[in-house]
């Protein structure tokens, strides 16, 4: 979820660096932390493929992801 | 014709028993009648107990007793109403224990979709009731899922169909397939289990749940309530994709957004990757532009304080600088030396004092004048204290 946090944070971060009722200091906080959370989601989005993977309950309940087609 | 020859049921000696002759009845009216369906009018329901239903089909001039076994009440929507008309197929039998004709229905339909539609209906009041369909329950569909759960059919063309689609769109997501009945007797309870995986799990972003289209018959898990109450109850945002359009059921009148089919499900839950990486770049645009923004405006504020600040200094110090040539002016008129210009004298003793009163003096005393432009060596001849000619107590 933090993909969708990086995003939202992001959108944040775009419309208050647009205010102009930041100091200095703030916006250069604030857009040293968005190019931080681009690039992370920048490289979230550059994994070249997703993993197809099916959840399986075992005996004892516990939860786990097999490759699918296993 | 002797006794021995008599063949059972032919004298008082070989009399059936009632059970045997029930029992040949049963035989061969069900050997007669192969299953089949038969029209009627829904007269006397009633719901045993024990699960099974009694009623009477009757039409204007006949009528026949049917039951439904309890296991078989369950591939049936609803229970029919009084009067309605229903075709019902079974297996004409006989009841022993009454010596009764019975028609035995494994399945009823009413005219149109009565019973489809009175189950439909009676499964939406009780949600509706407990507020499940309230549209202020809905919850957004997150934007940018990075890990999408899709309970299906592990094999159905639905599964097939989000896969494809997702993988085109964004082949960065993941998918996980929690795979579950989707149609028969099983399916509720699957697909409840599979969403109560997927809560218990609870690393997916969003939940695709669906299937492909099929008949009314084949889509009923989703009209469950059991089900629309695990979809209901589920943490993660539920998109619902059940048959074709034409299909609403209350599976999607409980998800948090209803997608037509499979496919518009996975579109629905997957945005495009390039749209994605052009709106980061739009982000990061702006984010610079934002800060350059500030950084000139700030620059602009330096510049215009210096300018102030230098102006401020320069002022400071003209200000000092008269306030300190208005001094000296004041000093330089209170000077002794000054007064000695005007001409002026001051009397000193041997020692330098200066002797400011005739007290001071005494007759012989030695003194000396110090005038403008020298000093003048002088003594006491006589001592007159009273007013003095002038102020300052000086020697014209």
């Amino acid at each position: 979820m933090s993909f969708e946090k990086d995003l939202a944070r992001l959108e944040q971060i775009a419309a208050a660096l647009d205010r102009a009722d930041l100091s200095l200091d703030e916006s250069l906080a604030l857009f040293e932390e968005g190019i931080k959370r681009l690039r992370d989601a920048s490289d979230a989005l550059a994994k070249a493929e997703g993993r197809v993977t099916t959840l399986v309950e075992q005996a004892n309940g516990a939860l786990e992801e097999r490759d699918a087609g296993n | 014709m002797t006794r021995r020859d008599a063949a059972p049921g032919e004298s008082p000696e070989t009399a059936f028993p009632v059970a045997a002759l029930t029992q040949m009845a049963k035989e061969v009216i069900e050997g007669a009648f192969p299953p089949l369906w038969i029209r009627g009018e829904v007269a006397g329901f009633k719901s045993h107990g024990n699960g099974h239903w009694y009623f009477t089909l009757k039409d204007a001039t006949a009528s026949v007793s049917c039951v439904v076994w309890s296991r078989d009440t369950l591939r049936i929507p609803a229970p029919p109403d009084e009067g309605m008309q229903v075709m019902a197929q079974g297996q004409l039998s006989v009841y022993p224990a009454r010596g009764q004709m019975q028609f035995m229905v494994r399945a009823l339909e009413a005219e149109g979709e009565g019973l489809w539609r009175k189950a439909f209906e009676a499964t939406r009041a009780r949600l509706e009731k407990d507020g499940l369909l309230d549209p202020a329950r809905k919850r957004p569909i997150p934007r940018f899922p990075r890990r999408v759960a899709v309970v299906t059919s592990a094999d159905g063309a639905a599964l097939h169909d989000i896969l494809s689609v997702i993988a085109r769109r964004n082949p960065s997501v993941d998918v996980i397939v929690v795979p579950a009945a989707v149609q028969g007797e099983t399916a509720p309870a699957s697909l409840i289990a599979a969403l109560d995986r997927v809560a218990r799990w609870g690393a997916a972003d969003v939940v695709i749940v669906g299937r492909g289209g099929g008949s009314r018959e084949d889509l009923w898990a989703f009209n469950d309530e059991g089900v629309a109450r695990a979809i209901a109850a589920c943490p993660v945002p539920t998109i619902s994709a059940v048959g074709h359009e034409v299909d609403v059921t209350i599976a999607d009148l409980v998800a948090d957004l209803r997608a037509a089919t499979p496919s518009a499900a996975a579109e629905a839950a997957v945005p495009v990757l390039e749209e994605l990486v052009e709106w980061l770049a739009s982000l990061r645009q702006a984010m610079r532009t934002g800060v350059q923004r500030r950084v000139v405006q700030a620059r602009r504020d330096l510049k215009r304080w210096a300018g102030d600040l230098s102006l401020r200094a320069a002022r400071s110090v003209e200000r000092r600088r008269s306030r300190v040539q208005e001094l000296a002016g004041r000093i330089d008129a209170l000077s002794p030396l000054n007064t000695l210009a005007r001409g002026y004298a001051v009397a000193r003793d041997a020692q330098g004092h200066a002797l400011g009163s005739a007290a001071a003096f005494q007759v012989g005393q030695a003194f000396a004048l110090v005038l403008r432009d020298g000093q003048v060596d002088a003594s006491v001849t006589a001592v007159r204290p009273g007013a003095p000619p002038s102020a300052g107590g000086a020697v014209r």
